[in-house]
């Protein structure tokens, strides 16, 4: 029978697949169309100190093989997540949840992490240094060494639960980011987040999206994000969660291939809301065809 | 919500840029009218929401405008090919409220929603009246549908050509229980001004991610804090819209 557990920084997950955050909400729209404990955890909508409402609309293009999201990190603030969103999770998911968490200094990522760190739904915090729409946040800690490296310290230093360090693929070369994450001791990666990207409405003659910019994800992306988890895997000796046009098994054997232990689905969740229980389902018969019998023993295997 | 593969079985031009699309499936997902579907369509990413002109047990009936690539490409499908579509999405309006005599208030592809609404309340006892905004004569569609149903039907034209001449704001009744709209948003902030003191429901339009509640794309700010055109939408009650914002 296939083997379908994978390990990150000792939580043992029934399989590696984990819906993106922002692609997810806290789960319980999916929870209403499946029983979301078959998936090896989730990442839940990316979270900050204060609650924001986020840009304004329109926040959503479409691309070739992809879409734009400029939706500016909504969320209720992580008092409400866990005074609210939390306990309402408990009632429909049994398992560790991945805690996807965003800032604007190194003060409010810490005591974001702080606050979530008494948690126990909480398994993983990720923590997201890479949204591409917030100003003056985020994304600017997510393209220097200095600020990952900052960030980084602050977290570990406030909570015991391993912490993975989401990279923005918005860089030259996303090694000295991995490698600055990994020596302020983080305890896994996470990449990669979306594409700075741009459409222009032909009519109007101006950007779809409010906010100009936003960012792309969907399958277009899938051979960018391949290329930087194998290279992060060669660089680091961290596990890496693999992300980035995930929408099928075959994907998701490719991005272990590439070097991830788990693999997380984004933008292919919104397009099909079972997505990632179709995933489950052909995965077994994947393997089979290309003779694999445990995941676990594919983890960077094209390396 | 559910997911499947819907049949056309009717398919033709209403307008130059407008059709109608009868969609055969699992229809038991619809529960109000003012909901819609999404359609996947190959080729293209995200699907296409569109609002649910009318719906019994086994067809869906949709009517769209082609506006870009994608509407584009479905125009061009014949009856006999299939479509992927989630469908039941979304708050729609509610026929409780209605009141004895509700006004309906449709402007140009606004109007198919306001189509099963009327069926329902008509077949509930209420007196109907419909007004249907157009720019000009050959972009009327439905009118005569809606006689047929039994309402009482006023159409508006910016240039004249047809009925009263102006928006559907120069056509409203001295007297109704409660208002029932769906157009484009500078035609709603005209009529939410035009008819203070009554009650009523909005159906309002957003570029939309997922189109059940997941990715936030389509939040807007009411008086209430924020709202998804998708879930919690695309009806609301037209109070509680952020009218200043």
């Amino acid at each position: 029978m296939a083997d379908l557990k994978v390990t990150l920084s000792g939580l043992e997950l029934d399989n590696p697949i984990i819906p993106a955050s922002g692609t997810f909400g806290y789960g319980y729209e999916f929870a209403e169309l499946y029983d979301i404990n078959i998936l090896g955890s989730f990442s839940f909508k990316g979270t900050t100190l204060e609650p924001r409402f986020g840009n304004p609309t329109p926040r959503i293009a479409e691309t070739p093989s992809g879409m734009i999201n400029a939706v500016g990190m909504q969320n209720p603030g992580i008092d409400r997540v866990i005074s609210e969103e939390l306990p309402r999770l408990k009632k429909c998911f049994h398992k560790k949840v991945v805690a996807n968490i965003g800032g604007f200094s190194v003060e409010e990522y810490a005591e974001c992490c702080a606050r979530i760190d008494r948690e126990e739904q909480v398994g993983i915090i990720e923590v997201n240094v890479s949204c591409p729409n917030v100003h003056n946040g985020c994304m600017s800690f997510g393209t220097d060494p200095l600020g990952i490296s900052a960030v980084t310290k602050a977290v570990k230093a406030v909570t015991k639960k391993p912490v993975y360090v989401k990279l923005s693929p918005n860089v030259t070369d996303i090694v000295p980011l991995a490698a600055a994450a990994a020596e302020a001791g983080a305890d896994g990666i996470s990449l990669i987040n979306t594409l700075l990207g741009m459409r222009i409405d032909l009519r109007t003659k101006k950007p779809v999206i409010a906010n100009r910019m936003g960012g792309f994800s969907g399958s277009a992306i899938l051979p960018v994000a391949l290329r930087m988890v194998y290279q992060v895997y060669e660089a680091v000796k961290l596990p890496i969660i693999g992300m980035g046009g995930v929408t099928s098994a075959r994907d998701v054997i490719e991005m272990m291939l590439a070097g991830a232990t788990a693999v997380e689905v984004g933008a292919a969740n919104l397009i099909d809301p079972w997505a990632c229980p179709k995933i489950l389902a052909e995965l077994p018969a994947v393997m089979e065809q290309y003779g694999i019998t445990s995941l676990r023993d594919i983890i960077g295997g094209a390396h | 919500m559910k997911q499947g593969i819907y049949t056309i079985v009717g398919h033709e031009p209403l307008t130059k840029d407008v059709y109608r699309m009868v969609l055969s499936g699992d229809t038991s997902a619809m529960t109000m009218p003012g909901q819609f579907i999404e359609i996947g369509l190959p080729g293209f990413f995200l699907r296409r929401p569109i609002s649910v002109c009318d719906y019994d047990e086994s067809t869906i009936t949709i009517i769209y405008k082609v506006v870009g690539q994608g509407t584009d490409v479905m125009s061009k499908m014949q009856k006999g090919e299939t479509l992927d579509a989630l469908v039941g999405l979304g708050h729609g309006f509610e026929v409780e409220r209605s009141g004895d005599d509700p006004l309906l208030v449709g402007g140009g592809v606004g109007v198919p929603p306001l189509y099963h609404l009327a069926k329902r309340l008509l077949a509930a006892g209420r007196e109907v009246t419909v007004i249907l905004g157009f720019n000009r004569a050959a972009e009327i569609f439905y009118a005569d549908e809606f006689e047929r149903l039994g309402a009482r039907v006023v159409v508006t034209t910016v240039d004249g050509s047809v009925g009263v001449k102006g928006f559907v704001t120069d056509a409203l009744p001295e007297k109704f229980s409660h208002v029932y709209s769906c157009g484009p948003m500078p035609m709603l902030r005209a009529l939410y001004g035009a008819t203070q003191g009554v009650g009523g429901e909005f159906s309002l339009e957003e570029r939309m991610g997922c189109g059940f509640g997941a990715c936030m794309g389509c939040s807007i700010m009411t008086k209430n804090g924020s709202r998804r055109v998708c879930k919690d939408g695309p009806v609301f009650d037209k109070e509680v819209l952020a009218w200043q914002i």
